[in-house]
């Protein structure tokens, strides 16, 4: 696999923000019960991660070192900024869902961990790339909790029927759980105990190790 | 080596730090001033086709055809709060509530004592929405709005026919907690406004958001479940400002002496 290609797909399973480094799980929480906003807000978080890279990386040779993290959260703050109002002008229904989320992206500890870890040291269209790598990767666990949630929680897909309920004469019982914020951290814990038993370099070695210990004395 | 070590100083240098700083601040915030100036018109037809929506919405015909017609067919009208009568100018259309309640000559100030909203000031004007079903006036929309935990909160409160049972309230605009707070708005809370009763046989103001669940009268007998609203937990401050704006806008400084001759007039020809 060529490098570039490998900065856009790594981030994808092997090193995943959420799965992987369990970044960004705030918002994976909040804004899953309905796949609309989910998708809404992962198209937010890509273009800021990918725009918040380039631009850093475009300028990195002139950022001082003293204020460079206050550069980058100003870069990063101001396209959020533009993202949030375009999505008020154009997408009002599902960002009113959104409320303070699409704001918290600038807390996001993926697009800052980027800029910091990536963009200060590649150029620019690396940069991107491995913005709209991360971004993507975010994108896909958003959207493999959200459909479940949604599934599950109201049996609708973007607000289609799909499994008719029984309050409605239907077969299927909705899950309250799927509609409440702890399913999601039981789903995204499933899923990285299913995707790090399938790819066992991603286990942590543990910080240290308990021994057991003879004691002789007596206490 | 030395170049590097050179170009690092410069870049590090103070007047390097005050140029990247004072340049990209000037560029951001014509980023940030160009997007919110260019983009607010279409914000602000937004914010009035979704506070139209929840006119429908409390209204109960949210889901009765094309919303732009269904709107048309209510009567929007200027009511001087004071008196209780309607007006012809302030014009309905364009009227700000809020920039009116600002205003020396549209707004006044509200006595401490009466201010149970927390919100000060008032416009003189409001307007309200009357549906009808035929000739007769089947339901009144009112505006209202009040302070909750954070922030104001801005609504609808739609009434019955008789001024007192409610139909429905929904709130457009606040900045409650998210996922406590802001349940006001959703949809399972909202229903559980139709039907509530604003005032007693006494006339006095009865309606409450209380905290937990509404017990039913006819199973406990202690208290009087057409006057109370379920709480949200976690958000008891949020329900009491819903109860305290409720109570200021049905009140004698709010609607007061307007549903007082609605009464009245209610089924006739106004």
């Amino acid at each position: 696999m060529s490098d570039t290609r490998k900065i856009l797909v790594d981030p994808l399973i092997d090193k995943n923000p959420i799965t992987l480094q369990v970044l960004g799980i705030c918002s994976a929480l909040a804004v899953t019960t309905s796949l609309m906003p989910a998708l809404l807000m992962c198209a937010a978080l890509t273009s800021v991660t990918a725009f918040s890279n380039a631009t850093i990386s475009s300028i990195r040779s002139r950022i001082p070192n003293s204020i460079r993290i206050i550069v980058q959260m100003t870069i990063i703050a101001t396209l959020v900024i533009v993202v949030d109002q375009l999505l008020r002008a154009y997408a009002f229904e599902t960002s009113k869902q959104l409320s303070v989320f699409v704001g918290l992206i600038i807390t996001n500890c993926i697009v800052m961990g980027r800029a910091e870890a990536f963009a200060m040291k590649n150029p620019v269209g690396v940069s991107f790339l491995d913005g709209l790598g991360n971004g993507l990767g975010y994108s896909a666990i958003l959207i493999f909790v959200a459909t479940l949630r949604e599934l599950f929680g109201g049996g609708t897909l973007l607000g289609y029927r799909i499994l008719p309920l029984v309050s409605d004469g239907g077969w299927y019982e909705a899950n309250g759980l799927m509609l409440l914020p702890p399913s999601a951290f039981f789903i995204i814990g499933l899923l990285i105990w299913g995707i790090r038993s399938w790819k066992r370099e991603q286990v942590e070695h543990a910080d240290y190790q308990i021994h057991e210990v003879h004691r002789t004395g007596v206490l | 080596m030395v170049e590097a070590v050179a170009a690092t100083r410069s870049r590090d240098s103070i007047s390097n730090t005050l140029l990247v700083a004072i340049t990209l601040s000037l560029v951001c915030s014509l980023l940030v001033a160009g997007a919110a100036v260019l983009l607010r018109p279409k914000q602000l037809q937004n914010a009035a086709e979704y506070r139209q929506s929840i006119i429908l919405e409390v209204a109960g015909l949210a889901n009765s055809g094309d919303p732009a017609t269904a709107f048309a067919a209510i009567e929007p009208r200027m009511v001087e709060l004071s008196t209780g009568n309607y007006v012809d100018s302030p014009a309905v259309e364009g009227f700000d509530a809020e920039d009116a309640a600002r205003d020396p000559h549209l707004g006044v100030r509200i006595p401490a004592a009466s201010d149970i909203a927390s919100i000060r000031r008032r416009a003189r004007y409001a307007p309200v929405y009357l549906v009808r079903s035929g000739d007769a006036i089947e339901q009144v929309i009112l505006p209202v709005y009040g302070s909750g935990l954070w922030s104001t909160m801005y609504g609808y409160l739609s009434l019955e026919a008789d001024g007192n049972t409610v139909r429905g309230l929904s709130f457009y605009s606040h900045a409650e907690t998210p996922g406590l707070g802001d349940q006001v708005d959703r949809p399972a809370w909202r229903a559980k406004w139709q039907g509530k009763k604003l005032f007693g046989a006494d006339g006095e103001f009865y309606l409450e958001v209380i905290r937990g669940t509404v017990v039913d009268i006819s199973r406990s007998g202690a208290s009087d479940s057409r006057y109370q609203v379920d709480g949200l937990a976690g958000a008891t401050l949020t329900g009491r400002g819903v109860t305290n704006l409720v109570h200021y806008w049905v009140g004698p400084h709010g609607f007061g002496p307007y549903l007082a001759k609605f009464r009245e007039n209610a089924g006739k020809q106004p």
